[in-house]
C-alpha cells in the first residue's frame, strides 16, 4: 500500500474520492456477525412510530441494508465487522506533530476528513475508514461471507502495533490521563487563540470613522460570519459589524452572485485563504456564511437554512414573496427589527457548535418511562379543544409534547422556538407569560400560529402564581410550558390549560421529577459506559428524530474544548453523510484526540476518546453506548408521545 | 412587596379592583422597562426587543382599604405587531401609551396610538402619556428632543394623564401606575371584583371572565 502524504494545500477542497481501488478490496470476514442483535434492532424499529417528520431518513434512503456494519461486542480482541461487499478503505494520513509519522499509513483513497480547508488540528487526522462498495445488489444481501482477510485489514493491523511501539507508549503515558484537545498548540490554532473573543460583538464605526481600521481588523479576525442580503443586494442581516463596516463587503458579495447568476450558473460556494464561503440563494434572499472552523457546505447550508427559516417564522413566505414582487428594493431590515437577537441567536448557536442542528434532531429529557406516561396523560387530560401543539421544555430539552396525530413536529421548528425561549433573552427576561404570533416554516410556512409560553424556575419548590417569574439564572434550571395555538384569540384559553397543567403536575408528583431530572442534568459519560475510554459521545436515532449525549463535563471545559469536540463531530459527520463517501464506519486518529463514527439505518453514533485510545478500546465503548440505549431507549428518547 | 398588601387588604371589608392595561408606543422607548420597574422593581440596562406580548400582574394599593390589580399586557413596538393590537386593547380599562423624550419621532407615533385607542378601545379607557428616558436628559439636558411643555399641552388637549418617566431611575414609575388606578372607577369594578376573590381558587375564574369580555370586545371592534 503506497504511503502518501498530503500537505494541507494540496488536500485543501478537494472532494472525498472513494478510490477505485477501496472498491475492489476483496470482502473481509464475518466471523463474528451479530445476527441476533440485528434482528432486535429492525424489530424495534418496526414497532416505533415515528414522532416529528424524518425528511432525512427518507433522502438516504439508499443506506438501507440494516446494519450492514456490524462492531463485535466481544471486549477481548474486537474487530470490524463488515458485510460481504463492504471494503474498507485505507488510512489517510498527516504529520502529526507528536506521533511518528512513519507508524502511520496513509493513501489518497479516504481523506474524508483532511479535505477541509480547515484549521490545523483536522488536518491532522489519521482515518481509517470502513466504506461500503458501491454496489447497490450486494449491499442488501445479508449473506455471510466466506471470504478472506481484506488486504487493508492487515494494514490496520500494522497501525494497531505501530500503536503499541514503546515510543508510542511513551508518549501515550505523557498523555494518559490528558483529556482530547488538552494538548493543543496555541501558535498554529487559530481557533484557540481567537475562539473567546469570537462571539464578541464589533463596535459600531464612530462618527468620524476613526476606528473603522482596528475595528475592521476585529472583524476580520472572526472564525465565523452569517450575512443575508436581498436579491438586489441590500444588507439585511450581518453577525458582526455595523452597516458602515461591512458595506463594502456586501457590494463584493453582491457582485460576485450577480456575476454568476448572469452566466446561469449559480455560485453554491468557493474558499478563499483558509476560509469556505457557502451561499444559499432563497426566492428574493441570498444568505452567505463565511467560516473557518472547517464545515462542510452542506453542514454550513444547513446552518443558511435554519436562518432562512427564522425569517420565515417572523414574516411568513407569501409576505417576504409580496414584499418584494410589489418592491424589489424593499428594505427587509425593517420588517424584521427586533429580530437580530433570534438570528444572533441561531448563529452563535452554530459558532459554538449545535449538536441539535448537526444531527437535524431534538434532545429529550431522561425520564423513566412510567413517569413519561404520567406527564403525557396529564396533557392530554387537561388539553384544551384549541391546541395544536403543546410541549414542555426543560433546559433546552424536550419532556413531553402533545400534539394531533397527523401532525409531527418539524425538528427545525423546534429548533426555532428553542431558540427563542432559550438563546434570545427577552422571553425569558420578560418574567412572565408571553403572548407571540409565529410562523413555524416546517409546518406551514403560510400562515401564524400563537405561543404561549411561561416560563418556571426550577429552583423554586412552591409554586404560585406571583412566584413563577424566573430569576435571570442560568438556562440549566429553566423550565418552559409551550401551548401553540391557531386561534389568535386563545391565549386565556390556554393560560388556563397552563394552569390545570401545573396543577396536575404538582399533584401527581411529575412535576418534582422533572425538576429532579433537570437539576440532575447530563449524566456523565463515566456513568452511562463505564470502564471504556470514551469522553463523549452523540447517538442520533434516526426513527425517532431525537439524539441523546452525555454531559460535556469533565472531559471539555469552556468554549474552545467543546468547539473542538463538535469540529470533530461535524467532520466524522460529513464523512459519513457525504454523497460520494458511502462509509458506515470511520475510525479517526489525530494527535489529540480518536473518534469513531458509526452509521446504521437505526441510529448515528459519534464516539471521542483521548489519542491514547486503541481502535479496539473505543469499538468497545462505541457498543456499550448502543446496548446502553438499548436498554434506555424509551427513557432516553420520547416515543411516540401524547398523540389525539 | 405591593402583593402583600393585598393579601393583608383583602379580607374585612376592603375594595379590590381588577383592571386590564395595555402599553402601547414605537419599539425602543422603554414599555419593558416601565413594566419590569412596576412589576419587579429592576431595571436592566440591555434589554432585548419583546417579542409578540408579554402578560404580567401587579397589585398595588391606593389606601388601606383599597387595592388594585393591574393585568397588563406589554406589546411588542415593531410595525409588524399592529395589527395585532386590537386584540389586547380591545378590553381594556387603561392604557399607557409611551415615547422616548429624546426621540422626537415617537412622540407621532404616540399621538397616533392615542388616536386609534379614542377611536376604537372602551369608550371610557383611562390614557396615560408617558414620556420616558428622562434620565438621559436629566444628564445631558441638550439630548432632549420633545420639550415637557409641547407634551403636556397636548395631553391636557387630549384628556390624557401626563407624566416624564425614567424606567433607569424609578422617577414617576409608580406616580404613573397610582395615577391610573386613581382615575379608574373602582367603586364599580370592587363590586364586580367582589366576585372575583370569592372563586378565585387555582385562577379559574380568570380565564373564564376574560374570555367572555373578548368575545363582546371583538363584536364592538366589528361595529368600527
Amino acid at each position: 500500500m503506497s504511503t502518501t502524504e498530503h500537505s494541507a494545500q494540496s488536500s485543501t477542497g478537494q472532494r472525498p474520492d472513494v478510490g477505485p481501488d477501496s472498491n475492489n478490496g476483496s470482502p473481509p470476514p464475518l466471523a463474528d456477525a451479530r445476527q441476533h442483535d440485528e434482528g432486535t434492532l429492525e424489530q424495534s424499529k418496526e414497532l416505533r412510530p415515528p414522532l416529528p417528520a424524518r425528511p432525512d431518513l427518507m433522502e438516504r434512503g439508499q443506506t438501507a441494508g440494516a446494519g450492514s456494519l456490524r462492531l463485535s461486542k466481544r471486549a477481548a480482541r474486537p474487530q470490524l465487522q463488515s458485510q460481504a461487499t463492504t471494503a474498507l478503505s485505507l488510512a489517510d494520513v498527516h504529520t502529526a506533530d507528536r506521533l511518528e509519522s512513519g507508524d502511520l499509513k496513509s493513501s489518497p483513497a479516504s481523506r474524508a476528513v483532511s479535505r477541509k480547508p480547515s484549521f490545523a488540528y483536522s488536518l491532522r487526522h489519521a482515518s481509517t475508514a470502513a466504506s461500503e462498495v458501491d454496489d447497490g445488489a450486494s449491499v442488501r444481501s445479508d449473506m455471510p461471507a466466506a471470504g478472506s482477510r481484506l488486504d487493508g485489514e492487515s494494514m490496520l493491523g500494522d497501525l494497531i502495533e505501530g500503536a503499541s511501539t514503546p515510543a508510542f507508549k511513551a508518549l501515550s503515558a505523557q498523555i494518559e490521563r490528558a483529556d482530547p484537545f488538552d494538548g493543543t498548540l496555541a501558535e498554529d490554532d487559530i481557533l484557540s487563540t481567537q475562539m473567546q473573543y469570537e462571539l464578541h460583538d464589533v463596535a459600531s464605526v464612530d462618527a468620524d470613522g476613526t476606528n473603522e481600521e482596528a475595528l475592521l481588523k476585529i472583524w476580520k479576525a472572526k472564525l465565523k460570519h452569517f450575512f443575508i442580503l436581498s436579491a438586489s443586494g441590500k444588507p439585511i442581516y450581518s453577525r458582526h459589524g455595523d452597516d458602515q463596516l461591512i458595506s463594502h463587503y456586501i457590494g463584493v458579495v453582491q457582485t460576485l452572485i450577480s456575476f454568476y447568476q448572469g452566466a446561469n450558473d449559480p455560485l453554491k460556494g468557493f474558499t478563499a485563504g483558509d476560509a469556505r464561503f457557502v451561499l444559499l440563494s432563497k426566492g428574493p434572499l441570498n444568505l452567505v456564511a463565511v467560516s473557518r472552523l472547517g464545515e462542510s457546505d452542506a453542514q454550513l447550508r444547513t446552518q443558511l437554512e435554519s436562518l432562512y427559516m427564522q425569517i420565515l417564522s417572523t414574516l411568513t413566505l407569501p409576505s417576504l414573496e409580496r414584499m418584494f414582487s410589489y418592491r424589489p428594493s424593499t428594505d427587509l431590515r425593517r420588517p424584521l427589527e427586533g429580530t437580530d437577537v433570534l438570528l444572533d441567536g441561531l448563529a452563535d448557536g452554530f459558532t459554538r457548535g449545535s449538536p441539535s442542528t448537526l444531527l437535524s434532531a431534538l434532545e429529550c429529557l431522561r425520564l423513566r418511562k412510567s413517569h413519561r406516561r404520567v406527564v403525557d396523560e396529564t396533557l392530554l387530560k387537561v388539553r384544551s379543544s384549541n391546541l395544536l401543539y403543546g410541549l414542555i421544555v426543560a433546559a433546552g430539552r424536550l419532556v413531553s409534547v402533545v400534539r394531533p396525530k397527523k401532525h409531527s413536529l418539524h425538528p427545525g421548528d423546534l429548533h426555532l422556538i428553542f431558540n427563542m425561549l432559550f438563546e434570545a433573552g427577552s422571553v425569558k427576561a420578560g418574567g412572565g407569560e408571553n403572548w407571540i404570533p409565529l410562523c413555524l416554516p416546517g409546518f406551514n410556512n403560510t400562515g401564524f400560529l400563537y405561543m404561549y409560553v411561561s416560563f418556571f424556575s426550577t429552583s423554586e419548590d412552591v409554586h404560585s402564581p406571583e412566584a413563577e417569574r424566573p430569576s435571570s439564572g442560568g438556562k440549566d434550571d429553566e423550565l418552559a410550558i409551550v401551548l401553540i395555538s391557531a386561534n389568535k384569540d386563545s391565549f386565556f384559553e390556554l393560560r388556563q390549560m397552563r394552569e390545570d397543567l401545573v396543577i396536575q403536575l404538582e399533584k401527581n408528583g411529575s412535576m418534582a421529577v422533572i425538576k429532579t431530572a433537570i437539576r440532575k442534568g447530563h449524566a456523565s459519560c463515566a456513568d452511562i459506559t463505564p470502564g471504556t475510554v470514551l469522553k463523549h459521545f452523540l447517538y442520533k436515532s434516526r426513527g425517532n428524530v431525537q439524539f441523546t449525549m452525555p454531559s460535556f463535563e469533565p472531559h471539555f471545559h469552556g468554549l474552545v474544548a467543546r468547539r473542538k469536540l463538535m469540529s470533530l463531530y461535524h467532520n466524522l459527520h460529513e464523512s459519513i453523510h457525504s454523497r460520494t463517501s458511502h462509509l458506515k464506519v470511520q475510525h479517526t486518529i489525530a494527535y489529540d484526540s480518536t473518534a469513531l463514527a458509526w452509521e446504521t439505518p437505526l441510529f448515528e453514533l459519534y464516539c471521542v476518546a483521548s489519542s491514547n485510545a486503541s481502535r479496539a478500546a473505543l469499538v468497545q465503548g462505541a457498543n456499550k453506548v448502543v446496548s446502553w440505549i438499548r436498554r434506555e431507549e424509551e427513557r432516553v428518547f420520547i416515543i411516540g408521545g401524547a398523540v389525539f | 412587596m405591593a402583593s402583600r398588601v393585598q393579601q393583608g387588604g383583602r379580607p374585612g371589608g376592603a375594595r379590590f379592583a381588577q383592571f386590564k392595561l395595555v402599553l402601547l408606543g414605537e419599539s425602543a422607548v422603554g414599555k419593558s422597562s416601565l413594566v419590569l420597574r412596576f412589576v419587579k422593581d429592576q431595571f436592566d440596562d440591555y434589554r432585548e426587543s419583546t417579542i409578540g406580548a408579554a402578560f404580567l400582574t401587579q397589585t398595588i394599593a391606593l389606601d388601606e382599604q383599597t387595592t388594585v390589580k393591574f393585568e397588563i399586557w406589554d406589546t411588542a413596538g415593531q410595525e409588524r405587531y399592529k395589527s395585532l393590537a386590537p386584540m389586547y386593547y380591545r378590553n381594556a380599562n387603561c392604557a399607557v401609551v409611551v415615547y422616548d423624550i429624546t426621540q422626537a419621532s415617537s412622540l407621532d407615533k404616540a399621538k397616533s396610538w392615542v388616536k386609534e385607542l379614542q377611536r376604537q378601545a372602551n369608550e371610557n379607557i383611562v390614557i396615560a402619556l408617558a414620556g420616558n428616558k428622562a434620565d438621559l436628559v436629566a444628564e445631558q439636558p441638550d439630548k432632549r428632543a420633545v420639550p415637557t411643555a409641547d407634551a403636556e399641552a397636548y395631553a391636557r388637549e387630549s384628556g390624557l394623564l401626563f407624566f416624564e418617566t425614567s424606567a433607569k431611575t424609578a422617577e414617576n414609575v409608580k406616580e404613573l401606575f397610582t395615577a391610573i388606578a386613581k382615575k379608574l372607577p373602582i367603586e364599580q369594578a370592587s363590586q364586580r371584583g367582589m366576585r372575583g376573590p370569592a372563586g378565585r381558587a387555582a385562577g379559574v375564574d380568570l380565564g373564564t371572565r376574560q374570555e367572555s369580555g373578548n368575545t363582546a370586545g371583538g363584536a364592538g371592534g366589528c361595529n368600527c
